[in-house]
């Protein structure tokens, strides 16, 4: 935690030590970064310099790595870094009054560090606290339930000088808010049951925990040996990958168990950043044996040693958790060499930690970083699963997939495959946020209507709700009927009410804001195109819009659809394009003319010549002159 | 991998032959049919980051300086909706940066403006962002103005490739992404640059610069003067030897 000064030859023993534990590898970088930076809260030229020599890479490309990701920092910040997260239900909650008070209680100004170095204010992306926000990460630490009290606390923590372990332990309670289990959230699965279940059925004995699968039973006499058989029950699920694309888990195991390179490596990918999702962050914390145990039958299909969860930095609470569970693990037998002593076994997980960017979420980008570089989305072809992880066969799988796989090792793929609807196997897991009563964790099978959820989550007089995040979609009243299922309304798992009183123009603004902040910035279409957007959208909100702005949203949106490099660019415009057919008139009531105005107020230009003359008479204002 | 063979596709309604492991804009400038491009590069590996040689292929949008060519493609390279996109994507590129072409030295040999040219750019289309970015004098050489850089990154790649010296990197993110140099000051003159790297050669606009020679070639007589960066491209496509029908390596 970040102290007051600390000799150069102490931050010399420190940063040594930090590259000593992970061996000088370059795929450590990102990880060497953090931990360089933990300290004081930035990382010194020096040190970017003498991780460079360490590694053999050009000064250049660390400082390149460091600026990519939002939690490192090659400046120095306030020694008390407090990032407001910036979801569009947090602001519902009051988090941009919050953020104006704590300025104001620390008389430091948003965006600032404060005179005295001591704090600096900022906001960022969702952190992933959206059924207990507004919420906030200080120094990395996520605190929820902000309120104006929290708020004070927290100034007064910060002016005291407090270090950040020594608050209090309740301020960074994080809640599960489970609302409703289904078969996942209540299978209640011993650790490591999983992985006794995939090895019996690979070698064709019978379980002794044996308890309701009949199906299981009877396709005994013909099921395939070894890795063979957790494959087939696994195509036989019909399992969808719950990371958002629900391409077919079975094939994608199947495809990197078939690619001839060695070794190959089993990935969760726990970086989840869409605004409004959280259930990754339910799962890690309290159902993180599920998703080691579906990482472990995962390794044991595709015949790797070694796997990875890629954790947003965001839950950087969770790594403590997350790495004694995983030390419980190796203790149990459950990792390591010749996992429930099945000789020949072998496998182990690392975590690693992310530094605040959305873009890792997608799996190329994800790896790249997981080799310490800048996570940008890589061509494909190839795909991860024949040249991933250091160009060797990857699968890359959402924290939900590997949990439901975890189920279908146990129960069987026929038992799976008979809940939800015929496209969609399975149980979805849903994050619900915004305007309800209780929000939190639901679980349904495929095939439950928005309707259902909005009763149970206790919404009232519902306008729209955002399905899967800022990428999804937005539907509106007439919409409810509909379902949860990738046939119908695909999602990733967020499920963001908002009530008659909200203003979907700003819901869309909020999203718009996201993208552009978080595009990675490889390609030309969607690095300036998310920009022109947010800017024709606060052209709109500062009044001074028209429809060809609207049209220009529609013709960069094509440009965005047709090039970009990866998801991010091409569903960008989603939320402007939906809340934009389907509620029209929180936008038209925004528009100065029915052709066009410009973006420049000339009027509003003259604001700085008038008080800089303390002029503000009728001849002082455009609007007086004869012409105007 | 095997190799799989070379073979024809069909490029506005055209056919054309590749070898294995040519890209669809390789195959297509080899045989004399251009693709505008600011980023691809012949001596280096395709990028695929400044989607100017956005078409399509089978109906699908893709980066042909990236996609492999396979027999049997149906690749369109025409029309007005390709060339509403490409110009689009040029208008981004200029309104992202500072380029002020009358008074830029580099004009007449800048490929963002021979492009801009090619696909019949007549206005910026999109309000200027005027980013504010400082240039970098310190070396008595050699100029960095980062108003122009348009993150094609083939000074970093050349840098890194051809002289073996790492004195470009990107950083940042977004819209905010900017080149960096190779030195603990961040100045240009900290790092072992020379005057005969690759990666001055490379640039395709007015940011890595030679001082004292920006005006010794008069406007007019310069580069793109010359001859349009179209013919240009076609006459430096590397062409597989005659006869090479297969087996070229990716």
């Amino acid at each position: 935690m970040q102290g007051p000064s600390i000799s150069p030859a102490d931050r010399q023993r420190r940063l040594d030590a930090i590259l000593e534990r992970h061996g000088k590898a370059r795929t450590e970088l990102v990880q060497i970064l953090r931990e360089a930076q933990e300290p004081e809260g930035w990382i010194r030229p020096e040190a970017v310099t003498t991780i460079a020599r360490a590694l053999k890479l050009p000064r250049a490309r660390v400082e390149g790595v460091a600026g990519f990701y939002g939690f490192l920092h090659v400046r120095p910040g306030g020694r008390y870094r407090l990032r407001f997260s910036d979801n569009i239900t947090d602001r519902m909650a009051g988090s941009e009054a919050l953020l104006a008070r704590i300025c104001e209680l620390l008389w430091v100004e948003r965006g600032r560090t404060s005179e005295d170095g001591l704090v600096s204010v900022d906001t960022t992306s969702c952190t992933g606290m959206c059924d207990q926000g507004p919420a906030l990460l200080v120094n990395g630490w996520a605190i929820p339930r902000l309120n104006r009290e929290r708020v004070e606390q927290i100034a007064e923590l910060v002016r005291a000088g407090q270090p950040v372990a020594q608050w209090p332990r309740e301020l960074f309670a994080v809640e599960d808010n489970i609302r409703r289990a289904d078969i996942l959230l209540g299978a209640r699965l011993a650790p490591g049951e999983a992985i006794r279940a995939a090895l019996a059925r690979g070698s064709g004995s019978l379980r002794e925990s044996a308890s309701n699968e009949r199906s299981w039973r009877e396709a005994i006499e013909i099921a395939p040996q070894g890795p063979r058989a957790v494959l087939e029950e696994l195509k036989l699920s019909n399992l969808r990958g719950r990371g958002g694309a629900g391409f077919t888990t079975g094939l994608k195991w199947e495809a990197c168990a078939a690619a001839p390179a060695t070794p190959r490596y089993v990935v969760c990918n726990a970086d989840e950043g869409e605004p409004g999702t959280f259930k990754d962050r339910v799962l890690l914390a309290s159902h993180a044996d599920l998703v080691l145990d579906g990482m472990t039958v995962a390794a044991y299909a595709v015949g790797a040693r070694h796997g990875y969860v890629y954790l947003r930095g965001e839950y950087r609470h969770l790594l403590a958790p997350l790495q004694a569970t995983l030390d419980r693990r190796r203790r149990d037998g459950l990792l390591g060499a010749s996992i429930c002593d099945w000789p020949g076994f072998d496998f182990d997980i690392t975590v690693h930690l992310g530094a605040g960017a959305y873009v890792c979420g997608e799996e190329s980008a994800l790896i790249e970083s997981l080799e310490g570089k800048r996570g940008v989305p890589r061509n494909r072809p190839p795909y991860p699963v024949t040249s991933g992880y250091l160009k060797q066969p990857t699968v890359v799988n959402n924290v939900e997939t590997f949990c439901a796989a975890a189920l279908i090792a146990v129960r069987g793929g026929e038992w799976y495959r008979g809940v939800g609807t015929a496209r969609s196997a399975g149980s979805k897991i849903l994050s619900v946020c915004g305007d309800c009563a209780r929000p939190g964790i639901y679980e349904y099978p495929f095939g439950t209507r928005v309707a259902q959820v909005l009763d149970d989550c206790g919404a009232e007089s519902t306008q729209a709700v955002q399905v899967s995040g800022a990428s999804g979609i937005c539907i509106d009243a007439t919409e409810f009927d509909r379902r949860i299922a990738f046939e119908d309304l695909p999602t990733a798992g967020a499920f963001m009410v908002f009530d008659e009183t909200r203003d979907m123009f700003e819901v869309a603004r909020n999203f718009v804001q996201f993208f552009a902040h978080e595009s990675c910035g490889f390609c030309t279409p969607c690095r300036v195109g998310t920009t022109l957007v947010r800017k024709l959208m606060d052209k709109l909100a500062a009044g001074l819009g028209s429809p060809h702005d609207l049209a220009q949203i529609v013709d960069i949106n094509r440009v965005l659809q047709s090039a970009s490099h990866c998801g991010l660019g091409h569903t960008a415009c989603n939320p402007v394009l939906d809340t934009m057919k389907r509620f029209r008139p929180a936008y038209e009531q925004r528009m100065v003319s029915l052709d066009f105005a410009p973006a420049f107020d000339l009027d509003g230009a003259l604001a700085r010549a008038r008080a800089m003359t303390g002029r503000d008479d009728p001849g002082a204002h455009l609007a007086a002159m004869p012409w105007a | 991998m095997s190799a799989p063979a070379g073979g024809t596709f069909v490029l506005d309604g055209e056919e054309v032959t590749f070898v294995a492991g040519q890209t669809v804009m390789q195959a297509a400038l080899a045989a004399g049919r251009y693709v505008p491009h600011l980023c691809y590069h012949p001596e280096f590996r395709p990028h695929g980051s400044c989607k100017v040689c956005t078409l399509k292929v089978d109906g699908r949008w893709v980066t042909s300086c990236t996609l492999p060519a396979a027999a049997g493609m149906r690749v369109e390279s025409r029309g007005e909706e390709i060339d509403e996109m490409r110009r689009t994507l040029v208008q981004m590129l200029f309104v992202e940066g500072n380029h002020f072409c009358p008074s830029c030295e580099k004009s007449g040999d800048c490929r963002l403006q021979a492009v801009a040219y090619d696909v019949g750019m007549m206005t910026p289309r999109f309000d200027h962002f005027y980013p504010d970015r400082a240039v970098d004098a310190s070396h008595p050489d050699i100029l960095l103005d980062f108003n122009r850089c348009i993150l094609c990154e083939l000074c970093v790649r050349a840098s890194s490739e051809v002289d073996g010296k790492g004195v470009f990197a990107l950083s940042g993110r977004g819209i905010t992404k900017h080149l960096v140099v190779n030195s603990e000051s961040g100045r240009l003159a900290d790092t072992d640059i020379a005057v005969t790297d690759k990666a001055l050669e490379v640039c395709p606009v007015g940011v890595i610069l030679r001082k004292r020679v920006g005006f010794a070639v008069p406007i007019g007589q310069r580069r793109y003067d010359r001859e349009p960066a179209a013919d240009q491209a076609l006459r430096d496509a590397p062409r597989p030897p005659a006869g090479a029908a297969q087996g070229a390596e990716g």
